[in-house]
């Protein structure tokens, strides 16, 4: 029985897999299992009975999603697909090893997807530093053109399809399904408002599904093997299996596709080996830099969207980013803060002033001259900059490892303004 | 946009080469409108040229009939197209999160000692340009910069003289 249906064919110590092996070991079955007769309501419906959570940060049904898609005669006959492999989320790095692990897995993907919401045309949004990226992608889909997986009245089902690699410019903006909509366009990337939501009026209008790279993925097992088989899969409550990262001072850092529900000290203490010698684990984001931080005591909870939220946090992207006892959190959350505010698109007030304000503030506790004024606007602004008062989630996302950093490292914090100075330096 | 270009009108459109316009033709296949193609020009421009001169900005605005204010709206939004001009290399460093926590900024530093520069500052030779840019998605290995088109991992001092001079000996 296949357990790791994204990563079986990645082995990163060779070139992916051409057509012809990636076909022997199941490849494609998904776009024959359409040819032979599953219609797009039939997909919908399988997609939807897996329970398959987008994979991209806010975990939203995938399944349901894709129902927002007006179909029928009143309908835009237009309608595209969309992947978003703009991957630029602070400690993430699990598309990248899709993408240059197995590109026939996420063109497959792409076609269940776009046949399912009946798009004739699919962009891939890459992101431009993503170069060994974009060699795979261009060859494969190459390859699936030559064999009649894509282009016209595929494997003559009547169903047309054309996959386009774009590839961006840089800013994590991008990464913003509606932001990603108006940089396709050829427009400067700030967000778009919602609604109308993109399943209705996305790029150049019509109905259009921004999906992440690792949902797309899980399509085609889902299709070939079956929903009980994808079911099977997991050990908590989500299905599926993820791909769960660690990075940070740990033996053995890296990626695994690991099922859903795995608790997050076997991820570490297995699968990353374990702190490194002389070091200790304090805290965790676990999934990517949006994420509130976690603590050594949550270790034992199953790894899966549910459960990370009942502590206040999210799965998000899935890779963790370890901080260690040798390591200033303050200067860890401040890292994240230049990052975002650098990062902030200027649409909207609060994040473009507010973002900066915070990384200047984070200045002066690393220099030591930051008092508890500086630490009461730091409190201040993760509610001037939280869920509800900016024009998209970037700066909310900020709020996130802000917030939770500010209650648990109340010390260190107390610590820089007392002592004038970062205690973790010499 | 930058001075020059609202101060006089006398910069001149350059002509696109036969490559870029052939390049810039594909690209209307691709997408449904002249404004998507328009960043998709700036960066086939800086392909061939480096980087994007104002005389490249109205080239393209002429050609597909785009403001161009329009344009250089887009042009500077994006990190990655370059409106200055930048040396042979363009180093990417990342300094975002896990970089940091594995010690990036002492790389940072060891660089800035090395070749004199820091970000946003091109080498007085030409060779290298120094710029920061978010996560690598390469953070299991970090800390991590590109050159070019080339990764770089697990950077300590010794290994970024290595990469360095291998850099310069090519050039
Ligand atoms: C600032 C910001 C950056 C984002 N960056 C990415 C990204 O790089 N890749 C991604 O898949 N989703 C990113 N997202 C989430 C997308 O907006 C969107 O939710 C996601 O692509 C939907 O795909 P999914 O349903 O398959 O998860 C970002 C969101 C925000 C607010
Ligand atoms: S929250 Fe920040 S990134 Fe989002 S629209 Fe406002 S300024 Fe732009
Ligand atoms: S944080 Fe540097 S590569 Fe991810």
């Amino acid at each position: 029985m296949v357990t790791k249906p994204l990563t079986k064919n990645i082995d990163m110590s060779r070139p992916p897999l051409g057509i012809n092996a990636y076909e022997a070991n199941d490849g494609y079955q998904s776009v024959k299992a359409i040819a032979a007769g599953l219609s797009p309501e039939n997909v919908l419906q399988l997609v939807k009975d897996s329970g398959l959570k987008g994979r991209g940060g806010a975990g939203f049904p995938t399944g349901l999603k894709w129902s927002f898609v007006p179909q029928g005669d009143n309908a835009s006959i237009q309608k595209y697909f969309v992947v978003n492999a703009d991957e630029m989320e602070p400690g993430t790095f699990k598309d990248r090893l899709l993408m240059e692990g197995d590109p026939h897995l996420l063109l497959e993907g792409m076609i269940v997807g776009s046949y399912t919401i009946q798009a004739s045309v699919a962009y891939i949004f890459l992101r431009g530093e993503y170069k060994a990226s974009e060699t795979s992608l261009k060859q494969a889909i190459a390859e699936a053109y030559d064999r009649g997986y894509l282009g016209k009245n595929i494997l003559d089902t009547g169903f047309d399809l054309d996959i386009i690699l774009h590839t961006s410019a840089g800013r994590y903006i991008c990464g913003e399904e509606t932001a990603l909509l108006n940089a396709l366009e050829g427009k400067r990337a700030t967000p778009r408002a919602k609604p109308p939501f993109p399943q209705v009026s996305g790029l150049w209008g019509k109905p259009t599904i921004v999906n992440n790279v690792e949902t797309v993925c899980n399509l085609p097992g889902i299709l070939t093997y079956g929903v009980d088989w994808y079911h099977g899969l997991t050990k908590g409550n989500d299905h599926g299996t993820k791909l769960f990262g660690i990075s940070g001072r740990v033996k053995t850092p890296g990626c695994w596709e690991l099922p859903l529900g795995i608790t997050i000290r076997e991820v570490i203490e297995r699968y990353g080996g374990g702190m490194r010698d002389g070091y200790e684990l304090r805290a965790f984001l676990p999934g990517g830099g949006s994420t509130d931080f976690m603590l050594p005591e949550h270790l034992d909870l199953p790894f899966d969207y549910d459960e990370v939220a009942k502590v206040g946090s999210r799965l998000a992207t899935g890779t963790m980013i370890l901080l260690d006892d040798k390591t200033c959190p303050v200067g860890m959350i401040g890292n994240l803060m230049k990052f975002f505010a650098h990062e902030s698109c200027g649409f909207c007030t609060p994040c473009r002033d507010g973002l900066p304000w915070v990384d200047e503030i984070f200045n002066e506790f690393e220099s030591g001259n930051a008092n508890e004024k500086d630490l009461q606007i730091l409190h201040d602004h993760v509610d001037y900059l939280g869920p509800g008062r900016t024009f998209c989630a970037l700066a909310p996302g900020a709020t996130a490892p802000l917030g939770s950093g500010l209650k648990i490292f109340t010390e260190d914090f107390d610590r820089h303004i007392k002592e004038k100075r970062c205690p973790y330096k010499h | 946009m930058s001075k020059n270009l609202i101060a006089t009108t006398a910069i001149k459109a350059r002509q696109l080469t036969e490559e870029e316009i052939k390049e810039i033709e594909h690209e209307m296949e691709l997408y449904p409108d002249r404004q998507a193609v328009g960043l998709e020009a700036l960066k086939i421009v800086q392909k061939h040229q480096g980087w994007v001169s104002d005389e490249s900005l109205l080239a393209i605005s002429k050609y597909l009939d785009l403001p161009v204010a329009d344009l250089e709206s887009v042009a500077t939004f994006f990190n990655l197209v370059y409106r200055q001009p930048v040396g042979k290399n363009v180093i990417l460093f990342c300094n975002s999160v896990s970089c940091w926590i594995m010690g990036c900024d002492d790389m940072r530093t060891h660089i800035n000692e090395k070749l004199g520069v820091d970000f946003g500052e091109t080498t007085e030779d030409g060779t290298f340009t120094f710029l920061p840019v978010p996560c690598l998605g390469d953070c299991d290995r970090a800390p991590v910069m590109m050159i070019s088109d080339d990764l770089h991992r697990n950077l300590t001092p010794e290994k970024i003289n290595q990469i360095i001079s291998d850099y310069q000996t090519k050039a």
